[in-house]
């Protein structure tokens, strides 16, 4: 029998449906995958499971949780089913739990809830499921408090509430979407085992499908509030029916084609597999020197006599890009890489070496005419622009490094054109763009100016994967039209591999490894970059034919 | 679809046609005293009554309107003229001796208890209506300088700022353009609220007799005046005091209901 039975799930919010005819079974014990992109109906999925759907929303069809219909269920009866037989767990540590409240009480809380148990009693069961999630006394006592923890740290602890009473079933909602890869791996390790030992039916919501492809027994793909492909997960990936599972399957491994023109493609013809060097062009005149930059935090004084303790956030890191080159910079959080990002932008000083762009040296007061020589294109699509001005003045800003041309609104026309919008979206304002087109205005935004280097800082992260593909195309038929050089800075190997020639890998303020990217992917030098290749979630080899994972 | 938003502006725009009805025409002229008239209950002639001189309380209320407007508007205008570029100038140097100076300058003036700040002032420079305008203005500067400087902090941290800074634009350049039109909502509905405590301020003061002068009208003074005849003719004291409620309700109204409108967190949700 099954443990969670879905059929005919529809959900509608006022005239929009959100979810039509889903049907979905869980059996204790399996993992199942829930795969789709941003607006796909997932997480509303797994709200209307759970009794949580916002108000307003109107459910038909029905949800069996154990042999129970869930829809229906007064407040008092769903209170009692959370969290009791049913857990779940979301996609942002920092704001899952309660700051004001130590781990051990907010563990405690749900089992007193729903146990009737003593304060004492509850506390002891919860050092047993803190325990259980890694977080084992006596580095992690129970009256620590989530600031002190790290993201991976409160994760773990929102995990042990879901798992806090043994729910049958277990949700887990993009809950590494937010991790480094490291920490993602072993979060990941930590839910698959749970599930697997305390037979728990497991719902594993992701849009990445190397997290299900590695973890899930079956796997189901979302689409528009339907489902439009489930079955087991390796005869999914291997033979995959619907032509979207088969446009996310090519754009989760999609690298850019070579370009249809341009000289360097037609130089190496003999060469017989793709890489991107064929188009990256360099030609060994350095465009960005970095020596030796060092950059100094200082952190509170630990008591009012102490010296200042200083964080070495950029320690010693020297490195040279070349005009026309694409170099990766991979790095996990706090590794260094966003102060490094902002002092090769000319945005914060220096306290140690130097940052030479051609001949300029960067520094916070550096000219601007100097400056017009490196742009940069963010990684939150909402953030990155004034919601106020229209589009063309914003994709004009970088014109005041220049003086604005006279024709700066046939350059906006033909910088819109380029990155593949309408020259009449200048009119527009910025709302009215979905993600990956504000990221295509961002990249637009960066070229007006036509630098010599653009930094894209985590550029394609927030996007959907057919999205990303797309933006990667562009960046590569950009580059190799305009022989810019690129800064790819990302914490997504995958990414890096797909579009760099030339990687840096970035450990607590200092590079740890550098050389060609296939070079450092297949053969890694060092520790620590082994140690993030090892834990990037990967479709296995073999599981998708040649044609889709180079397409 | 809004009931307070639209109650709360029908209440300031009749408070702001009466002060500007009243700069070409009152039922009456609001200082001609006659004496045989005074202290009349409402009538065909007199809506609002006569007071103990035998002024027309209805045509003193208008002009009144214009003192306490014009009073709390220029006293906004110093707020958001001296606080809102106080308050950038602080958010754009975050931490910095700058920041310290500015903000710290705006909690001594907040310390002070605006009362005593207008006696000093009025003390200093003799009881008037500009006078009250200087007290109640300088009050405003630290609430503005505020406001502006906590919005524009959570802006500056935005990746649309760090776009502008790549492109070469300077910190008070960036203030101008993209941090200023981004808090104008919070302006607008702070404004709207410093304004209505601007009006019960003028009229604290023109209460204690620090405010308006006679001859100018003054709701606060109307209420001073009549409260040794409240029992006498209680419609003396309830004109200029309904008027006084009724603006500053209005006021308050209109800036919740703006910012309910304005956000758009709020937006499209009916209340």
């Amino acid at each position: 029998m099954s443990l969670l039975a879905l059929d005919a799930l529809s959900v509608r919010i006022g005239a929009r449906p959100i979810l039509s005819e889903v049907a979905l079974s869980l059996a204790p014990g399996e993992i199942l995958g829930l795969v789709g992109e941003s607006g796909s109906g997932k997480s509303m999925t797994a709200l209307a499971v759970m009794g949580l759907l916002p108000e307003g929303a109107r459910v038909t069809g029905s949800v069996r949780l154990d042999g129970r219909e869930v829809l229906g269920l007064p407040e008092a009866a769903l209170n009692r089913m959370r969290g009791a037989e049913a857990g779940m767990i979301f996609q942002e540590p920092m704001t899952a739990l309660n700051p004001l409240m130590s781990i051990g009480d907010q563990v405690a809380e749900v089992l007193r809830i729903h146990g009737r148990m003593s304060r004492a009693e509850a506390l002891e069961v919860a050092r047993e499921r803190l325990d259980r999630v890694g977080l084992t006394a006596p580095r992690f006592p129970l009256s620590l408090y989530p600031h002190e923890l790290s993201g991976g740290q409160r994760q773990r602890v929102a995990i042990a509430l879901a798992i806090a009473l043994r729910p049958k079933l277990l949700i887990a909602d993009e809950p590494t979407t937010a991790l480094d890869v490291t920490t993602q791996a072993e979060v990941l390790r930590l839910i698959a085992g749970l599930a697997r030992d305390e037979g728990m039916g497991l719902m594993l919501i992701t849009h990445d499908l190397a997290v299900v492809a590695g973890m899930a027994d079956r796997v189901a793909v979302m689409q528009g509030g339907r489902i439009v492909e489930a079955g087991p997960t390796e005869a999914l990936f291997r033979a995959p029916k619907a032509p979207y599972t088969r446009d996310l399957l090519r754009a989760a491994t999609h690298r850019p084609a070579p370009p249809s023109q341009g000289e360097y493609l037609n130089q190496e013809k003999d060469q017989p597999a793709f890489s991107w060097q064929k188009y990256s062009k360099s030609d060994g005149s350095a465009l960005l020197t970095v020596e030796t930059a060092t950059r100094i935090y200082r952190l509170p004084r630990p008591s009012p006599l102490a010296p200042h303790p200083e964080l070495r956030a950029v320690d010693g890191v020297s490195f040279t890009l070349d005009a026309g080159e694409s170099l990766g910079l991979v790095g996990e959080s706090g590794c260094g890489k966003s102060t490094l990002t902002r002092a090769i932008l000319g945005l914060d000083p220096l306290q140690g070496g130097a940052i030479r762009l051609g001949d300029h040296l960067v520094s916070p007061e550096m000219p601007r005419a100097a400056r017009a020589d490196v742009q940069v294109v963010f990684q939150d699509p909402y953030g990155s622009f004034n919601p106020r001005q229209r589009v063309e003045r914003l994709v004009a800003e970088p014109f005041h490094l220049t003086g604005r041309p006279t024709d700066w609104r046939a350059r906006v026309a033909e910088a819109l054109r380029e990155v593949g919008l309408d020259p009449a979206d200048g009119r527009r304002f910025i709302h009215e763009f979905s993600g990956g087109q504000r990221q295509r205005l961002a990249i637009a935004r960066a070229l007006i100016i036509r630098p010599k280097l653009i930094v894209l800082d985590e550029a394609v992260s927030a996007l959907d994967v057919r999205v990303r593909a797309q933006v990667l195309d562009l960046l590569a038929e950009l580059q190799a039209r305009h022989g810019l050089a690129y800064l790819f800075i990302s914490h997504d190997l995958s990414v890096v591999r797909a579009v760099t020639s030339r990687c840096l890998i970035m450990q607590a303020g200092r590079i740890v490894e550098e050389g060609p990217t296939e070079a450092l992917f297949t053969a890694p030098h060092h520790e620590y970059t082994r140690h993030l290749l090892a834990a990037t979630p990967r479709i296995p080899a073999g599981w998708m034919t040649e044609e889709e994972s180079l397409s | 679809m809004r009931p307070a938003l639209i109650l709360g502006a029908v209440l300031s725009l009749t408070a702001l046609a009466a002060a500007l009805v009243s700069l070409v025409w009152t039922p009456w002229d609001p200082t001609a005293m006659t004496i045989s008239a005074r202290l009349q209950g409402p009538s065909a002639a007199h809506w609002a009554g006569t007071d103990h001189f035998g002024r027309d309380i209805l045509s003193m209320l208008m002009a009144g309107a214009r003192t306490s407007l014009a009073v709390a508007l220029v006293a906004v205008g110093i707020g958001v003229g001296l606080g809102v570029p106080l308050g950038l100038t602080a958010a754009a140097h975050r931490g910095s001796w700058l920041d310290e100076l500015i903000m710290r300058g705006n909690d001594l003036i907040f310390a002070f208890p605006a009362l005593v700040i207008a006696i000093l002032i009025t003390a200093t420079f003799g009881p008037s209506a500009t006078n009250a305008i200087l007290a109640i203005g300088i009050f405003n500067i630290p609430v503005f300088a505020r406001v502006a400087r906590a919005g524009a902090l959570s802006l500056w941290t935005l990746d649309f700022i760090r776009a502008a800074r790549v492109a070469g634009k300077g910190r008070a350049r960036i203030s101008a353009e993209h941090i200023l039109p981004n808090i104008a909502n919070l302006l607008i509905v702070q404004g709207t609220i410093q304004f209505s405590l601007g009006i019960l301020a003028e009229a604290g003061l023109s209460y204690v007799g620090l405010g308006a002068q006679p001859p100018t009208a003054s709701w606060g003074r109307m209420l001073a005046e009549a409260q040794t005849m409240v029992t006498l003719a209680p419609h003396v004291a309830l004109f200029p005091g309904l008027a006084i409620v009724f603006t500053v309700l209005g006021l308050n109204l209109l800036g919740d209901g703006l910012r309910d409108a304005l956000d758009p967190r709020l937006r499209g949700r009916v209340t």
